[in-house]
Formats: C-alpha cells, structure tokens, sequence
C-alpha cells in the first residue's frame, strides 16, 4: 500500500503515514465491500468469499470475493501479475497443478465449496470447462481432438454425432467437416483456438473459463471468437480473463477490475480485486480512482 | 444439469448433487504405486551393488592370506599365485598412471574441441563435428583396444615415433583412453561454454577485446566449473574404462613407472580375473570384489565432485 | 558543414597491430586442429579396421560357428547371441526405464528427500563402470539370490542394468519435451492424471523415448566388460536355443579372437568389428530417422 489517497466509492479516506505503519503487516482493502461482491446477481455460478492464493509463502492475489452471475459473461480485467488468471484458475482447480501454490478463502460453485474434502478435481473440471491463452489441441487429428474429452469422461452415444455437433458449436464445423482426419497443428491459430473451444464444449460443460483466449490471435480471429462467445452465453457461464479492456466491454456483462500491488516491503507483488460489477457502468462511471486511470488509458 | 443452489445456507449442496455419484479411482493410485516402484529399482540396483561388493570384501579382508594394511600399502598384487600377495598399490598406481596420460591427451583436447564448437564453428561444421563425436562415444571400446594393440603400438609409437614399447604398454593404453573420453570432456565443457549469456560476450568486445581474448578470458574462466565438471566425469570414465587396458596394456601388475612397460589397472584385474573361471569362495575371488569395492569408491567420488560442479554453473547461468 | 578528406582506417582507430591479427589467426587454427585430432583417430581406426577386416568377410564367416582353425572360424553363434542379448534388453529396458521417467517426470515431488534420492542415484548409476555392473551380476544374477547360471537372461538382465540409467534420463528428457499446455489441456476435460498421461503425453513423446531405448540397446550390445564377467563362454559352437541357454556374443568374441596371439584370429577380430560397428550404424541411423520423421516439433 502506498500513501496515497485513495478514492473508493463514496468513501474517501486520507491514509496518514501512521496508519500506513500499522497496516504493513496486516493490509487492509480500502475498496468498500459492496462494490466488489456484487449483490445484484442473483443466481451465482461462482461466489468467492476473501479468496486468496499463494505460491510457496509470497501471495499472489489476496482477498477476493464476488459473485459470478449464470449465463452471463463475466471479465477480470487489469495489468499483467494482478492475478486475474490465478483466481480463474481456482474455478476449475487447474491450481492443484502447482504443488506451491495455496489457496485460501472459499470457492462456492451452485453453493458447493469447491475445495471441500469430498471434492473431486477431476469430476470438477468434467463440468467447467478451459480455454487457454495459447490454441493446445493435442497433436492428433482434429476428430481425435474433440473425442478426447466425451472418451475419457466414458460418455454414451454415437461419437460421430457428439463431434459434429461440438464442432458446430463451435462455428468450425463447415471448416473443418471435410478434413476431420487431418492434423490439428494444420489449422490457422484462430482455428486451433476455435477447436479448443469445440474440445471443451464436447463435454456439455455448465461453465467455460477462458484465459485470455485471443492473445495470440489476429483482430479477425479473434472478433470470431467474440461472437461465438454471444452465442454460447445462452447455454453456457463464460468467465474471461482478458488484457484488453475494449475486448472486456464488448464481450461481457459484468466486469472484475483487478491490480498489482507491492506488498508493504516492496517486494513481492500481490494482485486484488478493486471493483466489479456491470460492464456499462465500470466503464462509463467507475467508482474506484484506480479502475477509472486503468479504462481510459491512463496505465496498464 | 447445474444444481439450483443458493449461495450459502446451511448445509448446502451436497457434492454427489453437482457433480454426480463419486469415483473411487483405485486404478490410478496402482498405477502412481507401480510406476513409484520402477523407479525404486534404481535404487535396489545400487543397494545391490554396494552390498555384494562390501560383503565380499569383508570375506576378503577375513581371509588369513589378506591384511588391510597388506592391502593398502603392499607392493605386490599377486592374487593367484600359491603363495597370493594382496598389495593393491601396483593396481592403483596403473590406474593414475593411464589416468594421468588419459588427461594429458583429453583436457587440452576436450577444451579445445569446446571452445572451437562453442566460439568459432559455424553451424554447418557444429552440424557435422557434433554428430561425429557422438559417434565415437558410440563406438564399443573392445574396438579401441584392438585398434590400440593393433594399430597404435606397433604403427604409431614404435615405427612413426620409434618409441620401443612392449607390445603390451601403458602408454598406448593411456593415450587411446584419452582419445575415447574427449566426447565426454568436449560435450559438457561445450554446454557450460553455451550457457555464459551473450551480455558477458558482449560487454568484452565492447572494450575491444578480440574474439580470442573474449574466449580465453572471459568464456573459459566464467565456464571453469563446468568445465572441471567434464574433466572429473572423464577422469571417472577413464578410470572405470577397462577393455582398453585389458586389451593393450597388458595384465602385469607392476610398479614400474615407465608407461613404455606392461602394467594393470584395477579393472583390467578384475576384467583378467574374472575371464578365467575364477572358483567361487577362492580369495582370487573375493579379490574382484575388494578391487571392484575400491573402484565404485572412487569412480563415485568423483562423480559426486563433477555433479556439484554441474550444479554450480547451472545455479550462476540458468 | 564541411566534407573531410577520406582518411584511412588507421589514421581514425590506429594502427591494427599485426601481431594480434596473428595471434588470432592462429588460435582459430590451434582450436580447430585440437578438434580433429579425435576425429582423426576414429577415422584411421575405422580405415584400419576396414582394410584388416573387410578381405575376411564372406558369408560363410558369418555363418559358420567358432572354430579352432581360423579359416573355418565365423559368427553364427555371436550375432545370435547378441540378438538375443538386445531381446532380453529391450524387454527389460522399455517398461522399467519408462515407468520409472514417467514416475519422476509426472509423479514424483522433488521436494521429497525420496524423490531426490532416487534422481541422484540415478545420476550416479548412470557413471558407474560397467565392469561394476559385471561383479554385481556375478554374485547375485549369475550365483546369489537369483542363480540364473551363464545363460542369455543373466546376461541380458546385467546388460539391462548397464543402460537402464540412460534410458531413463533419455526417457525424461523426452516427456519434458512435451509442452505443459497439453497436459493442462488434457486434465482441463476432466482427465484423470494417468488418462492424460497414457492418451496424450506419452503418445506424444514416444518418438523421443524410442530414439532414446534405441541408442541404450546400441550401447549394450557394444559392452564387453560385463559380459566377460558375467562368464558368457566365448567358443560357443551352437546357438541360443533360449533364456536358459549359454550363449556367446559379437563383442565377446571380438575379445577373445584379439586374445588370441596368432595374427589370422586376430583379422577375424577386425572382420567382426566391422560387422558390430555395421549393426550399430543401423540402429543409429534408424534411431536418428525416427527421431526426424516422428518427433513432434511444438
């Protein structure tokens, strides 16, 4: 924390350099609570309460809590190391992966604590689906690809039909429909991107989290991937973690501001979440001095 | 499909309500137990080697024709004769004797072979010079020894060089030793070379230094820990080399100096020893352990000297 | 502004010492002529060899058994028994060497000193003499414990643990080299860990651990001194006709032929070398093919 003033919400608070003392081992957030839950969604996929994740003993992000609204598409927005992309990570729990890394604070997935004893890691990532920041298809044909998912979770029924049907979802199928055999890495990287969505959605996942899924592809490819993202909302929750604030605004309904912080020491950078909530009015009329600086331009 | 659930509440959903009935997967904790056991044998495999070679070396030792201080100091080695003298001096010093010539041949090499791969060679001649070297680590060492005993004694030394060496030498041996473990020196002087970063390289041509200088002072010293790391893994590949000097450096123990004389290393004993069918129990027997026991001692000294070194550069550069 | 008269390279940076330029001249030629010092050895033994051995191979030398008299003498019984040798190798190599580098590739925490001792034993293994791992099969393949006798399999298993360390390291080598985003992606679908594992990380790395269970085998066959050890008999006039079976092998054979003090055996030593060196060529070049054609460029 620095001695700034800071400006959040309604609230103004001048931080005297003896407060500043006090607060070096124990930060407080200085953001009002209800700009950052989001009380008006009312039918949360996702509720976060005071989630923070670590990486061996330095904190990457602290304290997050909000509520993701069903069939919407939520973005986290904010500069490089704020830890948008870990916090999705805790949805699926991708972050068991990394034997460092702690997480803290509750993960409610439809009222479920996702990282309850009796959770399974594996049956949690059968229902949320990922989409990565680099295209991943496996290195088999394209049909192999999308039957990958519906093979392993041991679904019924003709699997012809659940590739097609994936594919089509996926906007790719009149791409691809001829040349299902063919090598995936053959594919432009906005096809690759649009196979992985294809791979995820195969499984009838409830929720599709997608980590900055176009930061490796050009502007037509990616508007692509925008509409389909449209599309999908009506059957699927999209969360976003995305860099680019105008891609946040066209896309989604509800956007997380996050940021970097250094911790008191100066030393380790800790991400947060500075404000969330509908898309229109985080970019039209912020609340935080911090998330107004960040969408029109001034950092990040 | 998704559970209608409010936020919190009191108990909540269930697991099984979201996600369906729970799996067991049994099968995957069999296969993480069986695949930990694979890897376990690899230490079963060194457990076997330090125990039958201490427990045959303590027979050795209790045997009443054996003294551990005869052993040690002793300057005879001569385990099957009827009247057996077990002074492992003359099998010790044919081992640094080869060892030492090995050197003399591999560092300037190795180092040489190195720099000029790393520095200077572009990368058609790296594409040609590297596979080839990799071809004669490939190449089975009873074939230097032929080529040794052969070839290089009676061709090089004695008519090029006019050396007069018995057909059986050390220094042949020594030399031929040093030729094979230069793949070994050059490969990972060569990757300490490659990891000193460009901006050292650079800095050094900024003030004007040549090519040269940029690798004799700044490359070298700055890889000097990976590169004592190759000289010790060739030092320990020679020592445990053994068809080469069973092969051309004759099977007498000696402790002549000359390297233009026959003399025996301690694995050309055990090579020697164990090709004659060696009756279990006898102390000619037990002796193969006592000298294998004392190789495995020093051939693991000095790879754990040339892993630390290894580690070394590896935490400075990587 | 105004336009100087050109001037010379020296008058701007001074004088170019001539003697630098030698000394650097040199080195360059020093460093080269200290890296074909070793390739010119390899090339004088493989000519060597080639004018000692390639007048004595026909095809009665390769199939003809061990004979006391040198032109009768030939190879039937070493290539069988080297083939048989890469058989039990292969068998013993593959599962072991690749189970154990997906434990520590996949499974293994380093952070756990059992885990960290098993990475280190291995790199210590992997500098071991063979001729070590000759006296270990001595005392507990050939006699001790398992007492399988001087048959193919106790051969076979010593050479087996001549290699498993390079197999292994080779092993990981290879599913390192598979990009995490594919394992991410795979558990992402609601993999389990070994569902991953055997339907995309292996897979995909099964070039790279082939080439590498490749070159190990070219090495165990070319291993003399454990063989010598493990008591392989070198005037076998017969075939393996088994595991259980006594058996001799091309590099064991080699050896005894130089032992030999009459010069014709000794040509027949050279003769089979090119033979050995000629199955070494070929695993090599069908390793390097494989490894070309099939390894997955990400």
């Amino acid at each position: 924390m620095s001695t700034d003033k800071l400006t959040t919400g309604a609230i103004v608070r001048e931080v005297s350099d003896q407060e500043a003392a006090d607060q070096k081992h124990a930060p407080v957030p200085v953001v009002a609570h209800h700009d950052v839950i989001d009380e008006t969604v009312e039918n949360p996929v996702f509720v976060t309460e005071d989630l923070s994740v670590s990486y061996g003993s330095s904190p990457a992000v602290l304290d997050v809590s909000l509520r993701i609204a069903e069939k919407e598409i939520t973005a986290f927005i904010g500069p490089s190391g704020c830890g948008k992309s870990t916090i999705i990570r805790c949805f699926n729990r991708m972050n068991d992966l990394i034997p460092a890394a702690r997480v803290e604070g509750m993960v409610r997935y439809h009222g479920l604590d996702l990282y309850g004893d009796d959770i399974d890691s594996v049956q949690v990532r059968k229902r949320i689906g990922m989409v990565f920041q680099k295209p991943n298809p496996f290195p088999k044909s394209i049909y192999d690809n999308i039957a990958f998912g519906p093979k392993v979770l041991g679904m019924s029924g003709s699997m012809d039909e659940i590739v097609e049907q994936a594919l089509r979802r996926a906007s790719l199928w009149d791409d691809v429909k001829d040349r299902l055999k063919d090598n995936a890495f053959g594919m432009s990287g906005g096809q690759q991107q649009r196979l992985c969505i294809a791979r995820a959605l195969a499984t009838n996942p409830d929720v599709l989290l997608m980590d900055e899924p176009c930061s490796a592809l050009d502007p037509i490819s990616t508007g692509r991937i925008e509409d389909l993202m449209h599309e999908l909302k009506e059957t699927v929750s999209i969360v976003i973690v995305t860099h680019n604030m105008q891609q946040a605004a066209r896309v989604s309904d509800r956007t997380a501001f996050f940021i970097v912080d250094m911790d008191s020491s100066e030393e380790a950078r800790i991400g947060r979440l500075v404000e969330y909530g509908p898309t229109d009015r985080i970019f039209t009329n912020p609340h935080d001095r911090r998330t107004e600086e960040y969408v029109s331009g001034k950092f990040g | 499909m998704a559970t209608d659930a409010t936020t919190s509440g009191a108990g909540g959903p269930n697991a099984e309500s979201v996600f369906g009935p729970p799996r067991r997967r049994i099968g995957e904790k069999l296969i993480a137990a069986a695949l930990f056991c694979a890897a376990a044998t690899s230490v079963i495999i060194t457990i076997g080697i330090v125990v039958s070679l201490t427990g045959e070396t303590l027979t050795f030792f209790a045997d009443k024709a054996v003294s551990v201080s005869g052993f040690l100091t002793g300057g005879q080695w001569t385990p099957l004769f009827s009247d057996p003298e077990f002074g492992i001096r003359p099998l010790v010093q044919g081992t640094l004797i080869i060892t030492g010539i090995a050197l003399l041949v591999a560092i300037p090499l190795g180092i040489g072979t190195a720099a000029f791969l790393s520095e200077y060679a572009s990368p058609r001649v790296r594409k040609t010079v590297k596979p080839t070297l990799e071809l004669l680590a490939g190449v089975p060492t009873v074939v230097f020894g032929y080529f040794a005993l052969t070839f290089f004694t009676p061709t090089v030394l004695n008519s090029i060089l006019g050396l007069d060496v018995s057909v059986f030498n050390g220094l042949a041996g020594g030399l031929i030793v040093g030729v094979l473990i230069v793949p070994t020196i050059a490969s990972v002087a060569e990757d300490a070379m490659s990891a000193v970063p460009q901006s050292l390289r650079e800095g050094a041509y900024g003030l004007g230094a040549s090519r040269r200088q940029v690798s004799v002072r700044v490359v070298v010293p700055a890889a000097l820990s990976g590169i004592t790391a190759g000289i010790v893994l060739g030092a320990s590949r020679a020592v445990g080399e053994t068809m080469v000097v069973l092969i051309a450096a004759g099977q007498v123990p000696t402790t002549s100096l000359d390297p233009r004389n026959p003399m025996e290393t301690m694995t050309a004993f055990i090579g020697a020893t164990g090709k004659g069918d060696v009756p279990t129990g006898s102390t000619g027997y037990k002796a193969i352990f006592a000298v294998g026991f004392a190789l495995f001692v020093i051939t693991l000294v000095l790879n754990t000297i040339s892993i630390r070194f290894v580690r070394r550069y590896r935490q400075v550069y990587e | 502004m105004t336009t100087a008269p050109a001037r010379s390279a020296s008058e701007v940076l001074g004088k170019a010492s001539s003697s630098h330029r030698l000394r650097d001249r040199s080195f360059v030629l020093l460093l080269a002529a200290l890296t074909s010092v070793a390739l010119i050895v390899l090339a004088v033994l493989l000519i060597d060899t080639g004018i000692d051995g390639i007048p004595q191979i026909s095809i009665s030398f390769l199939t003809n058994f061990p004979s006391a008299f040198p032109a009768k003498a030939g190879i039937q019984s070493a290539i069988t028994g080297t083939l048989w040798l890469m058989g039990v190798v292969t068998f013993v190599i593959v599962p072991l060497g690749v189970a154990s580098a997906l434990y520590l590739e996949e499974y293994a925490d380093g952070s756990r000193w059992w885990n960290r001792i098993i990475e280190v034993n291995i790199q210590n293994l992997a500098a071991v003499p063979s001729i070590v791992y000759g006296i270990l099969g001595l005392a507990y393949i050939v006699r001790g414990p398992l007492s399988l006798g001087r048959t193919v399999l106790a051969g076979g298993l010593t050479l087996s643990l001549v290699v498993l360390p390079v197999v292994i390291i080779t092993g990981r080598e290879a599913i390192r080299a598979v990009p995490p985003s594919i394992r991410e992606g795979a558990l992402a679908l609601g993999a389990t860990r070994w569902q991953a594992i055997w339907r995309q990380i292996l897979p995909a790395s099964i070039p790279g651990i082939a080439t590498g269970v490749i070159l190990s085998i070219s090495r165990a066959i070319g291993e003399t001194a454990p063989l010598i050890l493990v008591g392989a008999a070198t005037f076998v006039a017969f075939n393996p006709s088994g595991l259980d079976s006594p058996f001799t092998a091309l590099p064991l054979q080699i050896f005894s032929w130089i032992s030999q003090p009459n010069d014709e055996f000794r040509l027949l030593a050279a003769a089979a070398i090119i033979v050995l060196l000629v199955i070494l060529v070929v695993l090599n070049a069908v390793a390097i093919r494989l490894r070309n054609r099939y390894q997955q460029r990400w």
